[in-house]
């Protein structure tokens, strides 16, 4: 080797896995930079007008019972909707620009012909889906507190539980995003026939037990609903110790699989 | 550097590709030496960019040996790719972020520091004639700029062997007489290229030694001369006649005479020669070319003039 003296980082070499994911977020980092204002209003101002409109508009309509756990309707929606919100957030993430650097753009290409790996590129990609959530959700309980919606410190825990679930949920769409060949029509689908329900009756606005019998079970299968209860129970102190295990454990199972399967994709259509 | 066994950059033994049940790349032997322009001609289809990707070390070998700078790519790959420059026959610039962005975020990639990046991104803007539009977005760039800079994203890590597939194609004569200069200035440096090209003259132009590969396989090797004297003639003398051509006989005046629906080719070293012995027959073409034999000649010959997809 003739290259031994010169000094570090003016020699091209392949850095240490933590590192390559780190850079792979810097190169996502350097995009946001230039588009962030598009995404921080379907991320950050669009939660908070549900929260206006639902939470403060027709909570003002509802009375504070034991459907609501005795609290007015705002402060009962509040960390359920940081969740829902999350999640949503999380589809966005990891459906078309997973698609797009593969297909459109094709970065995931380029930057697999330097040192980073395929490996390195999903731990990059997924940490910066987390630093997304992260973001926008902080963002959404700072305006929920300022609103009068948030009760407790508890909701800090809340803001780990929405981040939980918003990966448990957006890992496995990774995945899959990472094996579509078309144009993404597939997406609408998951947004309109899984996004869209698992919102609106996974617990987000009223009790899931206020729901039939038969449609229950469905809702136990949603990652939502794991969190929203998750949420809930941190933010309002009602945490008891199996209910609380076993959502963490639902999530946590998801978030495994979904990883593992990312990794599988990545690499199937990265090195080929 | 370390070189191969014997000092190549690039050493491969019976390289096999395949996808499923196609057989893309069939046992290739390769050497390719340091400082050399090393090129890759053939048809669609030959197996030419699967073997560029299986050197680059992103797509991994079926069957047989490789090493890139003495290294295997199963292995090592992350370590042979810090060291390899990489052209892909696709753009993958990131188009909404800035021609300069697109050098620092892709020069961090090989481990490199924000201030070494920064410093490179200004003499490759200016070696790839982007200065003026450094901070513009990619997006809206014309072809041959865009090019240019991958040639350049490329280069941002000093690369001892620059790999380059179809470097030149859809771009407009200016665009790729431009990018023949940054080449030759780059081999000047001593960085070693591989090219895959279709086009003759630029094999022509770039290469030192080439090899034609068809249906997965290689089928000549040498230098361009080489390959013209070993598969063409010197001169090539074109014939047109009113009628049809099968029934003209110029059968003894050249080496090697190819009939086509609309000319006649007569493979021979003097073409003002047999172009007078065809007058002396008495036959009257309606038009006569006398021209040098090509590459172009001997890749026809080699790949044959159907197409293939």
């Amino acid at each position: 080797m003739t290259t031994t003296h010169r000094p570090p980082g003016t020699v091209a070499h392949a850095p240490s896995t933590p590192v390559a994911a780190w850079l792979v977020v810097e190169g996502l980092w350097t995009w946001y930079r230039r588009n962030w204002r598009s995404s921080v209003v379907s991320s950050v101002l669009q939660p908070v007008l549900y929260l206006l409109a639902l939470g403060v508009g027709f909570g003002s309509q509802v009375r504070p019972s034991a459907a609501t756990d005795g609290l007015p309707y705002v402060q009962y929606l509040a960390p359920a909707l940081l969740v829902a919100s999350a999640v949503q957030t999380a589809a966005g993430e990891s459906t078309y620009p997973i698609l797009s650097s593969f297909k459109w753009q094709r970065t995931y290409l380029g930057i697999t012909a330097t040192p980073i790996t395929a490996h390195q590129v999903v731990a990059g990609q997924l940490t910066w889906i987390a630093l997304r959530l992260i973001f926008s959700s902080v963002a959404f309980v700072l305006i929920a507190a300022a609103l009068g919606a948030v009760t407790s410190a508890g909701v800090v825990l809340s803001l780990l539980a929405a981040l939980l679930t918003a990966m448990a949920f957006a890992t496995p769409v990774v995945a899959y995003s990472a094996t579509v060949e078309s144009e993404g029509q597939q997406f609408n689908v998951i947004f309109r026939f899984i996004v869209m329900p698992m919102t609106v009756f996974a617990g987000t606005f009223f009790p899931a037990d206020q729901l039939p019998g038969w449609v229950q079970p469905l809702v136990w299968l949603t990652p939502l609903w794991h969190g929203t209860e998750l949420s809930r129970a941190a933010a309002f102190g009602t945490g008891e110790l199996l209910p609380v295990l076993g959502h963490v454990l639902f999530l946590g199972a998801l978030l495994v699989v979904g990883v593992r399967l990312s990794i599988r994709t990545f690499v199937r259509r990265l090195e080929v | 550097m370390v070189p191969g066994v014997n000092g190549e950059l690039v050493r491969a033994r019976g390289l096999t590709k395949r996808f499923g049940d196609f057989d893309a790349v069939r046992g290739i032997d390769l050497d390719v030496r340091p400082g050399e322009a090393f090129g890759f001609l053939g048809p669609n289809g030959a197996g030419k960019s699967s073997t560029m990707r299986m050197v680059s070390c992103v797509s991994p070998r079926t069957d047989g040996e490789l090493t890139v700078l003495g290294m295997d790519p199963r292995t090592q790959g992350p370590d042979i790719r810090a060291r390899l420059g990489v052209v892909p026959q696709q753009d993958n610039l990131d188009f909404e972020l800035t021609v300069r962005q697109n050098l620092h975020v892709y020069g961090r990639y090989f481990g490199l520091s924000r201030a070494h990046v920064r410093a490179k991104a200004v003499e490759l803007l200016e070696f790839a004639q982007l200065t003026d539009r450094a901070d513009d977005q990619v997006e809206p760039l014309s072809g041959g700029m865009k090019r240019r800079l991958t040639i350049a994203r490329s280069l941002i890590n000093d690369p001892e062997l620059l790999l380059l597939d179809e470097p030149t194609t859809g771009l407009d004569p200016q665009a790729r007489h431009l990018l023949w200069d940054r080449l030759f200035r780059l081999r000047q440096q001593g960085v070693t290229l591989i090219v895959t090209t279709h086009y003759m003259d630029e094999a022509e132009q770039l290469c030192d030694r080439l090899v034609v590969m068809d249906g997965g396989k290689i089928v000549a090797e040498g230098s361009p001369g080489e390959l013209i004297a070993r598969y063409c003639s010197r001169e090539v003398l074109e014939l047109r006649f009113t009628g049809e051509h099968k029934d003209v006989d110029v059968h003894g005046l050249a080496e090697r005479v190819e009939i086509l629906p609309d000319r006649l080719l007569l493979y021979t070293d003097n073409g003002e020669a047999a172009l007078a012995a065809v007058y002396q027959r008495g036959l009257t073409p309606v038009t006569s070319l006398v021209r040098r034999g090509t590459l172009e000649d001997v890749f026809l010959r080699l790949t044959g003039r159907t197409l293939v997809d």
